[in-house]
């Protein structure tokens, strides 16, 4: 897609659009598209804060065990059920445990396991649901009996037998909420689809010669940007919760390991008397769901081009 | 049935009190970008019995006016000015009072028939209800008036059909159920938006009989809102020509057409092609595009488009003026032009503008008549068939009869040719365009493009070397462009099909640019950024990408404001004789068509009734089918729309599942009225053979009767 980006580029140097003064143009036939909707994001204040916001998460995960000398899973003993302190500074829990170190492992944990649950599930919901429409026929029959079939499956109960049964590794627990997350998803994108189906512009691509998997990539699945976007930010945001739940229950993420969701569980018993508990990794919850959710907008102002923000005369 | 329709009524006096008075109407919408000035004062008294035409492009304001005197805004608008019924205003009554009004003292009738109507309940329910909801009548009572409504508006049966539901009635069926509700309560005042918009040439040409006779029942005023100039011929008393939000010419209909005084409607006549011209005149285009009505500037909104504009046009927007022996006209050379010593389509174009191009395509297709050249076969179709099943039930789906969407179909197609087939929706003329384009076997007969029969060769020379032969331009210009890639890529993608690498696609799409007339900084805008005339020459420029041998036009224009259309007809015209194309032509538009087209193919459920050489059908049509079309289509020019000879056909295309056993159009058919038994019986059970009329060979029509 952005492809011819790289020939064109020292044209564009500038990230503004140059007035389109005649003579100019002859240079810049084309932006890559990439290139284009990523000129449109940056133009959204709140996307880049999002951006800014998701980066200082991460960053917080990968780095944050650099400014401490213990691990989540070191007990001092002499500082048990701490309020926040130059010792301890997130404060610590009953057991002794640091919840700045726990804060940390959590939040790698509940990052890698929100953000890759909620791509794959969008991923392979895309691809099958647009996939049915798409293709119609018997193809569309078999894959709606299957994801039918699927959501009167008691999922959660699986789910928690099986994460149970491979005591509780957080890949399997990827992998089995994927299986048993994508469902509803794909009916809602099928049925979008069999809308896209029919129009036009795919119709003429199939008259241009198109094959039916360029056709599902470039045509269909852009054409449902807004709606796998908003279903991405929403994905991790329930990814969360249902990974807190399980592990609430004790089928999730297992001691001695931490996620946000053990964390949340343990420290929502004492909220009134040991707040910092609760309100540190309820915090990174929150912040990690705001940006997701202003990541999602700007996506979908950039995607879309009938967005008013994201196009040159639009809001700064 | 052939009849000589008075159509010019007598003009009531004109000292009648208005049934409508509007004064200074101002609306206006918030929007993202700032506020839209949709409706920027508008005046004018209706009187009773009396047609005012408003007409003018998508985007002039002339919905919003209709929606505004209704009351029916949204609630974010902002309405102002008067609006006075009956001496009372109806600006800025609140919602219930509006309700009492609107159904009683004024009717609407919407463009789109079916969603006008609530499917629940059946036209007689309907009716009766608008009945009853302003008048204290009893069930029984209701009932019988709202038989005799559909009585009146022709419903055939209607004691019957008041039981029916919408969905069980033809589109034109179903709105003189919509007109039968805007008169049920006698209204003195009638809007209708686009009414016949959404109809065939033949039904618009009925329900528009109907409005007429409603009207003339129920004395009312009529505010008819269309962008048909030849509707505006046949129907109106008066015009207004909407432009930005204002009028900038009323007039009555003769002294409008006469003489246009206003530039832009000038300009707008010239962009018409007249069906009734014989030789082709050439269209000349209205360079720029309307103005975005956030911010406007000062001056004339026209002043940028107009060819005979002042440095004073700048300035000051005119006033709508009298002139003498005209209307009112708002523009600063009016009398000018109104004394013949300007000529308001202007001998030099303003600088900049790309009307100079037009100009030259214009004259170019002047010439195109005569040096039409023929080459070698493009397209051969011979009886081509495609049937869709019927199917009934949900879960087993059975087999109940089948639909002869298409019935031994042939014509053949040289390149630099262009073919039009005509008829009325459901005629089958978009199925055999698809059927081409599909590249299949064909379910009977033959289709042959450029010498290789589709249905035997293997799938790969189908997808390769037949694919790129063949393109098509389709109707909708937003919906057939992806509206997530901008142009560059779109014009990129069918190349990339055939497998052709980055840089001669760079360069390709750069000289498609070129050849479609469109400036290259349009390829990274997105299609919802550009105007409707520059997404259709995307649209071609797409069906050209791959040097195809044949252009396949689903209703290439009808999508489009006529200053646009003329545009692009040009360059249609231009490009096919440049590239030796092969156009086949699917169009409603009759004038269009015969615009266009070398030779025309006239369809009628599923069968060609009528093909030959354009002007000889036009001129000298012999099936009584053609001619009912034929005379259906509304001419640009009041004295002759209103004082020639028409045909109206009665009824509506039956469906293509029951088909008759003989002629496919004896139900409809004027000519097996009046005919004797012999012939009777031959139409009822002998399908009629193609055969030549007299001395002209390529000339040839199916009917018995002549």
């Amino acid at each position: 897609m952005t492809t011819n980006a790289s020939t064109n580029a020292p044209a564009n140097a500038s990230a503004e659009p140059v007035p389109r003064a005649a003579g100019s143009t002859r240079k810049r036939t084309s932006l890559g598209l990439g290139r284009l909707y990523l000129r449109r994001f940056l133009r959204n204040r709140l996307a880049v804060v999002g951006v800014v916001i998701f980066a200082l998460l991460v960053l917080f995960a990968a780095l944050g065990s650099r400014f401490t000398s213990r691990t989540y899973t070191d007990a001092d003993f002499t500082a048990l059920t701490q309020q926040p302190s130059a010792r301890h500074w997130f404060g610590t829990n009953q057991g002794g445990n640091d919840i700045y170190a726990c804060a940390v492992h959590g939040l790698q944990r509940s990052l890698t396991i929100a953000v890759s649950v909620s791509v794959l599930t969008i991923v392979v919901a895309a691809i099958i649901g647009s996939g049915a429409a798409y293709f119609g026929g018997r193809v569309e029959r078999v894959t709606l009996a299957v994801i039918h079939f699927l959501l009167i499956v008691p999922s959660f109960l699986i789910l928690a037998l099986v994460s149970h049964r491979l005591a509780g590794d957080w890949r399997v627990l990827i992998v089995v909420l994927t299986v048993f997350g994508w469902m509803s998803t794909a009916r809602v994108i099928w049925s979008v689809s069999t809308s896209l189906r029919e129009r036009d512009y795919v119709k003429a691509a199939e008259f241009m010669g198109v094959g039916p998997l360029r056709i599902i990539l470039r045509h269909i699945i852009p054409n449902l940007g807004s709606l796998l976007i908003v279903n991405l930010t929403l994905g991790v945001v329930a990814t969360v919760l249902s990974e807190t739940a399980l592990s609430f229950l004790g089928f999730g993420v297992q001691t001695p390991d931490v996620s946000l969701g053990t964390m949340l569980a343990d420290g929502a018993g004492t909220v009134t008397s040991a707040p910092w508990l609760f309100a540190f990794p309820a915090g990174l919850v929150v912040l990690l769901t705001v940006s997701m959710t202003f990541i999602g907008d700007g996506l979908r102002d950039a995607l879309d081009p009938t967005s008013v923000t994201g196009s040159a005369g639009g809001r700064r | 049935m052939t009849l000589a329709t008075p159509l010019l009524d007598p003009v009531p006096p004109t000292d009648a009190t208005p049934a409508l008075s509007v004064r200074d109407l101002r609306i206006s919408f918030p929007s993202e970008a700032g506020t839209v000035e949709a409706v920027r004062g508008v005046d004018f008294d209706l009187l009773p019995g009396r047609t005012l035409c408003i007409v003018g492009e998508s985007g002039s304001g002339k919905s919003a006016t209709a929606m505004g005197i209704m009351g029916l805004l949204p609630p974010s608008a902002e309405l102002r000015g008067q609006v006075l019924l009956g001496g009372q205003d109806l600006v800025g009554l609140d919602d219930p009072s509006l309700s009492k009004i609107r159904g009683s003292s004024i009717g609407m009738v919407f463009q789109d028939p079916l969603s006008a109507l609530t499917p629940i309940f059946s036209v007689g329910r309907l009716l009766s209800d608008a009945l009853r909801v302003h008048q204290d009548l009893t069930k029984r009572a209701a009932w019988e008036q709202a038989v005799e409504l559909l009585d009146l508006v022709g419903i055939p049966d209607p004691r019957n059909r008041a039981a029916s539901f919408p969905h069980e009635f033809s589109g034109g069926m179903r709105q003189r159920v919509v007109i039968a509700l805007a008169i049920a309560n006698r209204p003195s005042v009638l809007v209708a938006d686009e009414p016949t918009t959404a109809l065939d040439v033949t039904v618009q040409a009925q329900i528009l009989e109907v409005l007429r006779q409603a009207q003339r029942e129920t004395g009312a005023g009529l505010v008819l809102i269309t962008h048909d100039l030849g509707v505006v011929a046949g129907h109106a008393d008066d015009v207004a020509v909407m432009y930005a939000g204002r009028f900038v010419e009323r007039a009555g209909v003769g002294e409008l057409f006469r003489r246009p005084t206003m530039p832009y409607t000038a300009r707008l006549l010239a962009a018409v092609p007249d069906v009734e011209g014989g030789a082709r005149k050439p269209l000349v285009p209205i360079g720029g595009e309307p103005p975005t009505l956030v911010n406007l500037p000062s001056g004339c909104p026209f002043a940028s488009r107009c060819a005979v504009s002042l440095d004073a046009c700048a300035h000051d927007e005119p006033k709508l003026r009298h002139v003498t022996g005209h209307g009112h006209v708002a523009c600063l050379r009016a009398f000018e032009i109104a004394d013949g010593t300007l000529d308001p389509a202007g001998d030099t174009p303003p600088a900049g503008q790309p009307a100079a191009a037009g100009r030259a395509e214009a004259a170019e297709v002047a010439l195109r008549g005569e040096v039409a050249l023929r080459g070698e076969v493009v397209l051969r179709v011979e009886d081509l068939v495609k049937t869709f099943p019927v199917t009934k039930g949900a879960l087993l789906k059975r087999r109940v009869g089948t639909l002869h969407a298409v019935n031994r179909v042939s014509f053949e197609l040289r390149a630099g040719e262009t073919l039009g087939l005509v008829g009325e929706s459901g005629s089958g003329k978009t199925t055999t365009l698809m059927e081409i384009l599909r590249l299949g076997r064909p379910e009977a007969g033959r289709i042959e493009i450029a010498g290789t029969d589709v249905g035997t060769v293997p799938s790969a020379v189908r997808h390769g070397q037949l694919r790129q032969d063949v393109q098509i331009v389709m109707q909708d210009p937003l919906g057939a462009l992806d509206p997530r890639m901008p142009v560059f890529h779109l014009l990129a993608e069918p190349l990339r099909a055939i497998g052709r690498d980055r840089e001669s696609i760079r360069a390709r799409v750069h000289e498609l640019l070129t050849l479609v007339g469109l400036d290259e900084s349009v390829s990274d805008r997105f299609p919802a950024a550009l105007s409707g005339g520059q997404r259709q020459r995307v649209g071609i420029a797409r069906a050209l990408a791959t040097e195809p041998k044949l252009l396949a036009l689903d209703e290439p224009l009808s999508a489009l404001d006529v200053s646009v259309q003329a545009g692009v007809i040009n360059l249609l015209a231009r490009l096919q004789r440049d590239l030796g194309l092969a156009y086949l032509v699917v169009a409603h538009d009759l004038s269009v068509v015969r615009y266009i087209s070398d030779r025309i193919a006239v369809m009628y459920l599923g069968h060609i009734v009528e093909t030959g050489d354009t002007e000889a059908i036009f001129n000298d049509p012999q099936h009584p089918y053609t001619r009912a079309l034929l005379s259906a289509i509304p001419i640009p020019d009041p004295e002759r729309e209103r004082t020639r000879e028409r045909v109206v056909l009665q009824g509506e295309q039956p469906s293509a599942a029951r088909m008759p056993a003989g002629c496919v159009f004896v139900d409809r058919c004027p000519l097996y009225r009046s005919a004797d038994d012999e012939l009777r019986h031959r139409c009822r059970t002998q399908r009629p053979e193609p055969t030549p009329a007299a001395g002209r060979p390529t000339h040839q029509y199916a009917c018995h009767g002549i």
